[in-house]
């Protein structure tokens, strides 16, 4: 079950901490993936380190700043061009935050989150669903966020992202039904990565007490469940959220 | 018949996958030739990159034959 053989995956922000483990979960189960993040480096060092276990050969580095809408839009045809096969698999990781209670907040953390976390995965979704509406088929899936659903004081500009992520991606969802095309969002919880590591140690033991499963999660607890909507088993699952938050917040 | 018709015909068989005889000036692309509103959103941008025209929101909405279609490119080719 989900092996996902011949299929050609986009993970973007292939570099961070969730990204690396999702691009590591569908390369194991045969997929060729596409790596995309701003630092080419990074990229092609995590593309190395999978790549030294086998299958070196269906990994491939395109970086691009997501920041830029032109470089959003050639994406897709890029990483295509890369594999040498049209994309069945889009995964929405890249994102950032710009964290500041809102009086304080500025115009360009607000629109900068956006951009990046809400538009450019827009752009990659529009330009994916051409051709695998043509084709009728393909799997997307956007990395969105429990804070998206929960809210988070601090974090207006990425909830805001996260919570339009969910409402583009149950549109999405019904206008690529009926080609078999389906869209899914997942929001995970508090995850152990450079994004979460910056919090101060109070806030995380208090976020701790707070998550049934007492602890915070992993990246290798999110990549399974994007190996799972990516996966030919996965084709009655449209326009859903699947919440991997250890219970934080039972939505 | 013109280029434009002959070109319009083709995209219209290529990516309905209708027989070419049934793509007759008066064909409704809905109605006559099966297709739904994603088909003639894709019709629409077919013919735009094919043609490098744009074509408006309001003006795709009142394509829906061959005909309009055809009548419509000839008219932005001529302009």
């Amino acid at each position: 079950m989900f092996r996902l053989d011949g299929k050609v995956a986009l993970v973007t922000g292939a570099s961070g901490g969730i990204g690396r483990e999702i691009v590591r979960a569908l390369h194991a189960q045969g997929a060729t993936v596409v790596l995309s993040g701003t630092r080419q480096a990074v990229l092609e060092e995590v593309a190395a380190s999978i790549g030294a276990e086998g299958g070196a050969d269906r990994l491939h580095v395109c970086p691009a700043d997501l920041s830029d809408a032109t470089a959003a839009d050639a994406l897709v045809a890029a990483a295509e061009e890369k594999a040498g096969a049209p994309l069945a698999i889009l995964v929405n990781n890249a994102g950032l935050t710009r964290d500041t209670l809102a009086i304080r907040m500025k115009d360009e953390d607000w629109s900068r989150v956006l951009d990046v976390d809400l538009a450019a995965p827009f752009r990659l979704c529009r330009a994916a669903l051409k051709g695998m509406l043509r084709r009728r088929a393909g799997r997307i899936i956007n990395i969105a966020s429990v804070v998206g659903v929960t809210g988070n004081a601090g974090q207006a500009n990425y909830a805001a992202a996260k919570a339009g992520m969910i409402g583009m991606g149950k549109s999405l969802a019904q206008e690529a039904g009926s080609r078999g095309v389906t869209v899914n969002t997942l929001a995970p919880g508090f995850i152990q990565t450079a994004m979460t590591d910056v919090l101060p140690e109070a806030q995380k033991e208090k976020l701790v007490g707070s998550i049934p499963l007492g602890r915070m999660g992993q990246p290798g607890d999110i990549a399974p469940a994007v190996v799972y909507l990516a996966s030919d088993e996965a084709g009655w699952v449209t326009g859903a959220t699947l919440h991997v938050n250890g219970g934080m917040a039972m939505v | 018949m013109s280029e434009i018709a002959d070109k319009v015909k083709k995209i219209v068989v290529e990516h309905l996958g209708v027989d070419e005889s049934k793509v007759t000036p008066d064909a409704s692309f809905i109605d006559d030739l099966g297709a739904d509103s994603l088909d003639t959103v894709e019709l629409v941008m077919a013919f735009e990159e094919a043609f490098s025209v744009e074509i408006p929101e309001d003006a795709a909405e009142k394509i829906t034959t061959v005909k309009d279609a055809i009548d419509y490119i000839e008219k932005q080719k001529a302009a």
